[in-house]
């Protein structure tokens, strides 16, 4: 149903083009509804696994969920709802027949890709993903946005073909896509050892790791506001999500040389997309390279190996979302108030959108880890199983990061409430999109308070292998 | 299963080629050629790779793939022509402009 209901969104979208709007609302509401009743399921009676068609692992297609596909899945939709809100404000009638079955097929991408149980599937929705999310980045028209979605396609492409060379190795050496069967099969042989190169290749480039990194921030930069948060935000999800899946069920490779690596790449996004965002003048850009450097915590987790560090990865992640999204929202509703985003020209935006700014803030405060924003949760699980697996250097990256985010965010907060000369007429931002911005960065802030529901979540058929009970 | 293992290898070749045609070159429309090249290696893979056992019949489920497969290859491709257009329409040429190293 999940996935089910977005694309009869879509083509009800399309059909009727003026009425994309409400239409667009109603089927956001009613996805957020059909997750609320899959998560209830879920937390009843353990994971759940459906056969498309009735015909079973080998041959047909399975969903599955538990409790690390609904954790996805609900913060798809809590984001979604509240991008699909601040849409609601942000487009004129055009924009809007083209965006909202574009944002509904990747909302749909998006749950299928979180329900899927095989390898093959995976690649086919994070397909359908990527090439949703560039015809969005294109949707901003210019030649920036346009060369941006360009190169964005051509890295897509090139991820996904090389994730799909692995998968064909797979395949082939244990004759099956089934995430479930291949885990029991697998085996250590020069052609697991190749695809798992393949495909970890593919992902990083998806995932944006350093120094894979070089087309996020023009793609997430030069989209609409509410395009750049769902990039930002829920996109970037995606493909870690499958490298999670892949590493923890799949292949035996806990504390492995190549862990360390993934590390060492984490490490340096982290500091250089701290050191960036900061150099940045423009605000868009500001927060993509911030993603960058989010991106990089969550890979410090590999070398860790702990189901500590996993969840608080997760956590991080999570929390992520939620920020993200707030910002690139703020970002818009200063864009839209001043028709500029320069840092150094955000003057007294303080007084005059006081709910955005405290949503920047908020955010920003939930990326540089204080507690008890969500990120300081994350941070905080990731911090003590570095120091418990005796890696400090790991922690010491995280203090880093902290201080660089830290170091940006009020960077445009102080301009933000310095005074200058008033140089241009300023326009009007609807009440909505400020009120989804503040409500998002609530979220990201207060869900610091409710650690244990979400950790309880995660453990719902999931083992997460290795290390100490969390 | 040697001419299954050389198909296979063709198909490696295939991405090989592709791969550093997309790497070399700045015209869009070699780039996205260069990609549909890459998919058409991994595609060889799979079929190659199904007919595993020598005299049985081979296994239907890569075959299935390929086709996925290809009809994501094709959209995939259509969007990414429509873009290139696009970006012809706008900035007068169809590459990337080079990489900004900041």
């Amino acid at each position: 149903m999940a996935i089910l209901l977005p694309l009869a969104g879509v083509l009800v979208c399309f059909l009727w083009p003026r009425r994309a709007k409400p239409l667009g609302l109603v089927t956001a509401l009613g996805v957020v509804v059909c997750v609320a009743g899959l998560g209830w399921q879920v937390v009843e009676q353990g994971a759940q696994r459906y056969a498309v068609g009735g015909w079973g692992a080998p041959l047909g297609i399975d969903l599955y969920a538990d409790g690390l596909s609904l954790l996805m899945l609900m913060v798809t939709a809590v984001v979604g709802l509240g991008i699909s809100v601040y849409s609601s404000g942000y487009f004129g009638r055009k924009t809007a027949a083209v965006f909202w079955p574009l944002w509904l097929f990747l909302w749909a991408a998006l749950n299928a890709l979180f329900l899927s149980a095989d390898i093959f599937n995976l690649y086919v929705t994070l397909e359908l993903l990527g090439l949703s999310a560039v015809a969005l980045v294109a949707l901003a028209g210019g030649a920036d946005a346009l060369t941006a979605a360009m190169r964005y396609l051509l890295v897509s492409l090139l991820g996904s073909l090389f994730y799909l060379l692995g998968v064909a190795l797979l395949y082939h050496s244990f004759g099956s896509v089934d995430i479930v069967i291949l885990a029991e099969r697998v085996e250590p042989s020069p052609a697991v050892w190749a695809a798992v190169g393949l495909m970890s290749a593919g992902l990083l480039l998806k995932t944006a790791v350093f120094p894979l990194h070089f087309w996020l921030p023009p793609a997430h930069a030069s989209a609409p506001a509410p395009v750049s948060a769902m990039l930002s935000a829920l996109v970037v999800m995606a493909s870690f999500y499958i490298l999670l899946r892949l590493w923890l069920e799949i292949f035996p490779l806990n504390g492995a040389a190549l862990g360390q690596l993934f590390g060492l790449l984490g490490a340096a996004a982290v500091l250089w997309g701290g050191i960036q965002a900061l150099r940045q003048t423009r605000l868009k850009l500001l927060i993509a390279y911030s993603t960058v450097a989010q991106l990089g915590y969550l890979f410090l987790a590999f070398p860790l190996g702990t189901s500590f560090a996993w969840k608080g990865a997760l956590y991080l992640l999570v929390s992520h979302a939620l920020a993200k999204a707030a910002m690139f929202m703020a970002a818009g509703n200063i864009l839209r108030f001043g028709g500029h985003d320069r840092i150094a020209d955000l003057d007294r935006v303080a007084q005059r959108l006081p709910l955005t700014l405290t949503a920047f803030t908020l955010a920003g405060i939930s990326s540089m880890g204080l507690p008890p924003s969500g990120g300081f949760t994350g941070k905080w699980m990731l911090l003590d199983a570095a120091l418990y697996t005796g890696q400090w250097w790991w922690a010491l990256t995280l203090i880093l990061g902290g201080l660089l985010a830290a170091a940006y965010v009020f960077k445009v907060v102080g301009y933000a409430f310095t005074p200058a000369e008033v140089t241009h007429e300023a326009s009007v931002v609807p009440a909505r999109m400020e009120w989804t911005a503040l409500l998002l960065a609530l979220a990201a802030v207060l869900l610091g308070l409710f650690t244990p529901w979400p950790l309880a979540l995660l453990d719902i058929g999931f083992p997460f292998g290795g290390g100490y009970a969390g | 299963m040697s001419h299954v293992f050389l198909y296979a290898l063709a198909g490696v070749g295939l991405f090989t080629l592709g791969l550093y045609a997309l790497i070399v070159h700045t015209h869009l429309l070699r780039n996205i050629l260069a990609i549909n090249v890459m998919g058409s290696g991994v595609f060889l893979v799979l079929v190659a790779l199904a007919g595993r056992t020598p005299g049985a019949s081979p296994d239907p489920v890569p075959h299935a793939m390929v086709i996925t497969g290809i009809v994501v290859a094709i959209s995939a491709t259509a969007l990414a022509l429509a873009l290139m257009l696009r970006v012809r329409a706008e900035t007068g040429r169809a590459r990337l402009p080079e990489e900004q190293l900041e």
